[in-house]
């Protein structure tokens, strides 16, 4: 492994001291932040950030996590999958630990039906080819950080000309995410960091419509702590420069205007916009999801798998405050079952399942700060 | 629907203590069992021993320093050495699959014999079965062994208020390179495995009289596992500074691509040591003398700021608590 830092530089204990104290010196309004994505909800509570942060400055905990948004029925369709004979399911990450209505791809695991938990996408290739006799299906999930290595996938299959392998597309989007937390209008939230891996491929052009739509500061922001710090300066800066408000990019260092564009284009080729998808927790979105493009529909397991996939909604036990605390009306803490009822070992909701939801961040790292210490 | 085994009771997290205590320990229910330490320690005749077990099944097989072999004799070896004993005799079973390679299997036990001769042990005895194909993922081992205890005490029940806290090497190589080498990620990297025996650095350690209060090797669940079994069995609290933690810059970097905490991965030849005030600098001093401990460091002291709790402290002032590992190893999504 080359020797070069991508970490400690990041990580400068002098630099986040410097850090804090200038927003602490420079704030002069209660300003809530929504971190949009997972990713940051994280880096603010294993850095524990808000413990060196000035009262004024609060995180408001967004919907950028994909397993947390993913609707039950949804978990239930990679049920229903997988539990087909002669069928592997593939799918990324900690999406095989979320319960839907009766049961979970790990416990499916553990009774013998054939799921795997890839890193990468393109390892699907290799399992349809190893497994010619079977079908695969690739249980895609992600914001627009991980779209591109799903159509990558696409791409390869056709032209390999792969027989077995099926896509069910989950693929949600930014963009109209927050424009549906913010047209709610009952959102509390002054100012945005901008997901960190997401602009990469979309570029920060996509926030420019937030801004001039609700007003809102947007600062794309790196993952590290000194680009969080950095980024809430930057906001803080913005708001007493006067009224202009604008799209700042932190995370200059991997994130353009424009973004991959190659990635972009190969996105559209293979996928489209659907009409509405429906987030758990917050209900239907337009627009805020993609799905094959009809000239791909033999690809497409919602489309081959038709019969097997059931179409009724469900929603999270009424207890549970997921859907609040996607929208940032309310905090972890909030919740009558966070870490009683509802721990990581046994999630009653969504966002405590994945090691990106707020809920799971704060059972994981909030606690001391809740004991009042 | 019934209940089913899953990966992750055997992570070593909260999901395998559940199993252990609330199966195992209920139906094998005894005194000594139930101490829970790496180890038993026996009476035989008027002989103080020490008696433990453990079987092997990681895959791949080979890995970056190791092997295999390599693991079933240090892991056990380490068991006994923890409790401050001299490890003596082996047993070893091999689980062999049907259709494995000779050659493969004699470089192992090659391997065994060498990593037995650092400590001084034998295998006195031994059982070999071969399944069928599927039976086993190609090779299993299990290894118990017997120990003579040199220094009486060793325990971790023992930790009190102001005992300090010393690692005995960087943290997390084992599982990252174990990471790294599996199918479905293939990372190239150059990092090797920490496995190694520890009874040279321990028996100078009982030989200089430095006053241990208790050892463990940080195996599967990592140091954030043998920190928090110590705050509970001892119900007091441990307070440890992050930027004192040793961590390689690779396996950092494995940990900030696929989202995971290098205190949460598997060692097998890096201990924790709990040390009483003031022996601190002797440790230290003793272990940067041995090669498989050179970089040892102290890295937080004992407290009763609160019960069975482990605090992480960042250098720039946060502090949160370290939760004992959790559920399976699952890489981030993005």
């Amino acid at each position: 492994m080359p020797k070069v830092d991508l970490i400690e530089g990041f990580r400068n204990p002098e630099h986040i001291k410097a850090l804090a104290k200038l927003i602490k010196k420079e704030v002069t309004r209660k300003i809530n932040i929504m971190e949009v994505c997972g990713g940051h909800t994280h880096t603010i509570m294993k850095f524990g950030l808000p413990q060196i942060l000035p009262k004024e400055i609060e995180f408001v905990h967004g919907p950028g996590c994909p397993v947390c948004i993913m609707p039950k029925e949804r978990i239930d369709h990679a049920i229903e999958l997988a539990s087909m004979p002669n069928t592997i399911l593939a799918t990324l990450g900690d999406m095989i630990r979320v319960p839907g209505s009766k049961t979970s791809l790990q416990k499916l695991r553990a009774e013998g039906k054939d799921i795997r938990s890839l890193y990468t996408p393109l390892d699907v290739i290799k399992i349809a080819k190893e497994n010619p006799e079977k079908i695969v299906v690739f249980f895609a999930i992600g914001f627009e950080t991980t779209t591109p290595m799903t159509a990558v996938l696409l791409d390869q299959i056709i032209k390999e000309d792969i027989q077995n392998i099926y896509l069910h597309i989950n693929h949600v989007t930014v963009p109209e995410a927050v424009d549906a937390i913010m047209g709610g209008g009952d959102a509390k939230i002054d100012a945005f960091l901008g997901p960190s891996h997401v602009s990469v491929i979309t570029g920060y052009k996509i926030y420019e419509q937030i801004v001039e739509k609700y007003n809102t500061p947007v600062v794309v922001a790196g993952f590290e702590p000194t680009d969080v710090m950095e980024s809430i300066l930057r906001i803080v800066r913005q708001f007493n420069a006067g009224q202009e408000r604008f799209v700042d990019n932190e995370y200059a260092r991997a994130v353009s205007r424009e973004g991959n564009v190659k990635a972009q284009e190969l996105i559209n080729k293979y996928m489209e916009q659907r009409e509405h998808f429906r987030w758990r927790g917050i209900g239907d979105i337009p627009k805020s999801a993609l799905k094959l493009r009809d000239e791909y529909a033999k690809y497409d397991a919602e489309i081959k798998f038709k019969d097997v996939l059931p179409t009724k909604e469900l929603d999270d036990h009424k207890l549970c405050i997921c859907g609040q605390i996607l929208k940032g009306l309310a905090k972890p803490y909030d919740c009558k079952v966070f870490g009683k009822a509802c721990t990581p070992t046994s999630p009653m909701g969504s966002c405590m399942v994945s090691s990106e939801g707020a809920c799971s961040a704060y059972f994981k790292y909030g606690k001391l700060v809740a004991k009042g210490v | 629907m019934s209940k089913k085994i899953l990966l992750s009771h055997g992570g070593g997290g909260e999901e395998t203590q559940s199993l252990i205590k609330d199966l195992f320990f209920k139906h094998f229910d005894n005194e000594i069992l139930l101490k829970m330490e790496d180890a038993a320690a026996l009476t035989m005749n008027t002989n103080r021993i020490v008696f433990t077990t453990d079987s092997f099944t990681v895959s791949p097989l080979f890995f970056n320093g190791g092997n295999i072999g390599k693991l079933a004799i240090a892991g056990t070896v380490n068991d006994l050495v923890m409790m401050g004993a001299k490890p003596k005799y082996l047993t070893c079973s091999f689980m062999i699959e049907e259709g494995f390679d000779y050659k493969d299997l004699e470089t192992i036990v090659i391997t065994m014999r060498d990593e037995m001769a650092k400590s001084g042990v034998m295998i006195v005895a031994g059982d070999t079965k071969v399944v069928p194909k599927g039976g086993v993922d190609g090779l299993f081992i299990n290894t118990s062994g017997i120990g003579e205890i040199m220094v009486e005490g060793i325990s971790a029940h023992n930790l009190k208020p102001n005992h300090s806290i010393i690692v005995s090497n960087e943290v997390g190589n084992h599982g990252a390179c174990i990471l790294a080498r599996r199918e479905d990620i293939e990372l190239d990297t150059e990092l090797k495995t920490d496995c190694a025996s520890l009874w040279k650095p321990v028996e100078a350690l009982i030989e200089a009289g430095v006053k241990v209060v208790a050892y463990r090797d940080a195996t599967r669940g990592g140091l954030s596992a043998v920190l928090n079994e110590w705050a509970e069995t001892s119900k007091i609290c441990i307070e440890v500074d992050e930027d004192k933690i040793p961590v390689a810059p690779e396996v950092k970097g494995i940990c900030e691509m696929l989202g995971f905490e290098p205190y949460e991965f598997a060692n097998e030849g890096t201990m924790v040591l709990c040390v009483e005030k003031g022996e601190e600098q002797k440790t230290l001093d003793i272990l940067h003398k041995f090669e498989e401990t050179k970089k040892a460091s102290y890295i937080g002291k004992v407290n009763d700021k609160y019960e069975n709790r482990v605090v992480l402290n960042t250098p720039w002032g946060s502090s949160r608590f370290l939760e004992p590992p959790k559920g399976e190893l699952l890489p981030r999504i993005c």
